[in-house]
């Protein structure tokens, strides 16, 4: 897994709340049975038109927005379903961080087995963001995992906390499976005392 | 003196296989289900990293998500599905893990299999790559859904490093009136706490009314909790439990049987356990609820009408009201019972149990489907659709103009073939109202089999307690 330390990028806005998983790769996309090239179908439904042109009022059509790597967007992003293609597709597209002021629970899970930081800031400062990245052209965040905080040029700057232990894996870009099988001996001790009877393998 | 603790406790705290400083506990999982779609990159990732199963016999797997409804046999035309299927059955075959294939007799949802052939155990530690594994906690399991990487992770390790969420009690007091049903009081609670209301939560259920509900009303409330954004969903096992469990091919038998009962009964929560909230429903408050817009929290009853604009109580709110109607093609204010459909779905790991179809069937008896409506019937599994014929249920619908179909997701997601089409409108007994989440451009209504089944007949939503029933 990548490590992230620090980044700088180009903010795009996504100004909806509740945006499901369904939005960020529809269901027709999931029959891959690759890791690799959900990019191209992120927000597939919202990005292209029936006929599977381009839709030019769609944020990430814009060509202001070409090239961003920091997601900005409304809360309780990534509800719904827990097909972890949405975090393949966000990461493939070439998004590193996503800012937003509540993520659903499986889709933070999923994000940080693959190195895509979600910032979690007050709703307040959110919008203000939303609001930046709107007026201003090219307009650029840093996100810094190390200092746990957020800051642009023009003098925005917020801190965020997260569990410190994602944190660490983040910047390590460490493999958690690894980890767990550390903890071979315990658990085959578990194994062996907590063995009930009924509950048998199949 | 040992301190209350509650069902949610008892079992989390019956799992901790390690603390390690600084880190989140090691959580012994004891049974995975896996799907088609969830699971390739998952096997892929064991593959490369030259690693096994560790407890291959706690691994169960099925096809669900993907695979056709038309009569078995019928090749499945889609390539790229049916090379996932087929990934699928190679990787079961290679790493050792029992598949419930396509031509089983045990085919069915995952979420449906599971109880069915008694692998769902009270006080159990559950997961599957699909948010709806919250549904086995209808039986005091802890069971949660989780993406891809955790795939792979319990099929390495068997365990879980898992942060320790928070716990919600909803207690629901009285009963439930006729007509009113485990599907509605979910979309209540989702209407109430909003979408995001129980993230970071486990919910448990009590209450008067929830101790009424049977196994299977008790799956569809705990299976909907994923969209009020719960971690899981837990109701205590009681008699009711046990009388499902019994019997059933992988439950425990004889006296291993009395042994797990025993335990079982210890699992309730004590008097005094305490939860970081708590919410309570009067049950008798309760109409069939219908959404209207595009996540199950946007509901109201059948008597109600769409909300307007007007009614929003912040700018945020009023922009995804606006979008919403602006996706449904609905007006504020219209009343929910003049809303015309044009599909009816019956199914999903809500509701596509016995009882669901029962129950549709009950209000299908004697009557026709609306000719503008094309109204489905998919059972969650191979056992519910062979119990169904022998009850005659599948005549009745079919009689009254319903497909009856092949068991799977289908229509629920939209993966196979079943979809709607763009401005189609569908009352469906599933579980997300989301944009296109039918077919794209589909505007998704859902509702109780026994409301899907009245609007079939009557071509718009009806309201189920003035039915005539025949």
């Amino acid at each position: 897994m990548k490590p992230f330390r620090v980044h700088k990028g180009l903010v795009a806005p996504l100004d909806r709340v509740n945006v499901d998983t369904d939005q960020i790769i529809p269901k027709q996309f999931l029959k891959r049975i690759e890791r690799t090239g959900f990019g191209e179908f992120l927000f597939y439904d919202w990005r292209s038109t029936p006929d599977g042109k381009p839709d030019p009022a769609f944020v990430l059509n814009q060509p202001r927005y070409a090239g961003s790597s920091v997601l900005v967007v409304g809360k309780n992003f990534g509800c719904g379903s827990s097909r972890e293609h949405a975090v393949w597709a966000i990461a493939d597209y070439g998004f590193r961080a996503v800012i937003g002021s509540s993520f659903a629970d499986i889709y933070a899970n999923n994000s940080t087995k693959n190195g895509l930081l979600n910032v979690q800031l007050h709703e307040e400062e959110v919008a203000e963001l939303l609001r930046r990245a709107e007026k201003y052209d090219g307009y650029q965040l840093t996100v810094d995992l190390e200092q746990c905080n957020v800051q642009d040029d023009r003098g925005f700057l917020a801190r965020f906390q997260m569990d410190e232990f994602v944190r660490h894996c983040l910047l390590e870009g460490l493999d958690d499976i690894g980890l767990t099988l550390q903890h071979q001996a315990e658990i085959a001790a578990y194994e062996t005392t907590h063995a009930t009877p009924w509950s048998k393998p199949v | 003196m040992p301190s209350a603790k509650t069902l949610f406790e008892k079992v989390w705290d019956a799992h901790v296989v390690a603390e390690p400083t600084g880190r989140s506990p090691l959580i012994y999982i004891d049974l995975h289900l896996v799907h088609e779609v969830t699971s390739p990159q998952a096997f892929e990732g064991l593959r490369v990293a030259g690693r096994r199963l560790r407890q291959p016999g706690r691994t169960v797997a099925t096809v669900d998500h993907n695979i056709p409804t038309e009569p078995r046999g019928t090749p499945i035309t889609d390539p790229i599905a049916a090379l996932q299927i087929a990934t699928l059955q190679k990787n079961c075959a290679e790493f050792g893990v029992r598949l419930f294939d396509m031509d089983s007799p045990d085919q069915g949802i995952v979420h449906v299999i599971g109880p069915e052939l008694g692998l769902t155990q009270p006080g159990s530690t559950i997961v599957c790559g699909d948010s709806h594994t919250s549904t086995h906690g209808a039986f005091g399991a802890l069971a949660f859904g989780i993406g891809t990487s955790e795939v792979e992770h319990v099929l390495a390790t068997q365990c879980l490093p898992q942060r320790k969420p928070k716990t919600m009690k909803i207690e629901v007091d009285g009963g439930l009136p006729e007509g009113v049903t485990a599907k509605d009081l979910a979309l209540a609670v989702i209407g109430r706490i909003g979408t995001d209301g129980a993230t970071g939560y486990v919910i448990e259920y009590a209450g008067e009314a929830v101790r009424a509900l049977s196994m299977e009303s008790r799956m569809t409330l705990c299976n909907m909790s994923i969209e009020a954004g719960a971690r899981a969903a837990m109701v205590a096992p009681d008699e009711i439990t046990f009388a499902y469990m019994k019997g059933r091919r992988f439950a425990p038998q004889g006296t291993d049987w009395d042994q797990a009962v025993v335990y079982w009964r210890t699992l309730a929560s004590d008097a005094g356990g305490r939860y970081d909230k708590t919410l309570t429903i009067d049950a008798a408050s309760l109409a069939p609820f219908v959404t209207w817009g595009t996540n199950p929290g946007m509901v109201v009853q059948i008597t109600g009408r769409v909300p307007d604009l007007n009614g929003a109580p912040t700018e945020t709110d009023r922009r995804a009201t606006e979008q919403a109607l602006q996706y449904m093609g609905l007006q504020g204010g219209t009343r929910i019972e003049e809303i015309p459909i044009d599909r009816v779905f019956i199914g999903s790991c809500t509701n596509s149990r016995i009882e669901d179809l029962r129950a549709a069937a009950r209000v299908a008896k004697g009557y026709r489907v609306n000719p503008k409506v094309r109204a489905m019937v998919v059972p969650g599994s191979q056992t519910i659709k062979r119990a169904a014929e022998q009850e005659g249920l599948d005549r009745i619908f079919r009689e009254a103009g319903f497909e009856w179909r092949e068991s799977g997701c289908s229509m629920c997601l939209g993966m196979n073939p079943d979809i709607l089409q763009p401005g189609e409108r569908c009352a469906s007994t599933s579980n997300r109202n989301f944009e296109g989440r039918q077919g794209r451009g589909g505007r998704t209504h859902l509702v109780s089999p026994m409301m899907a089944a009245a609007a079939a007949i009557a071509g718009h939503f009806t309201d189920i307690r003035k039915w005539k029933f025949q």
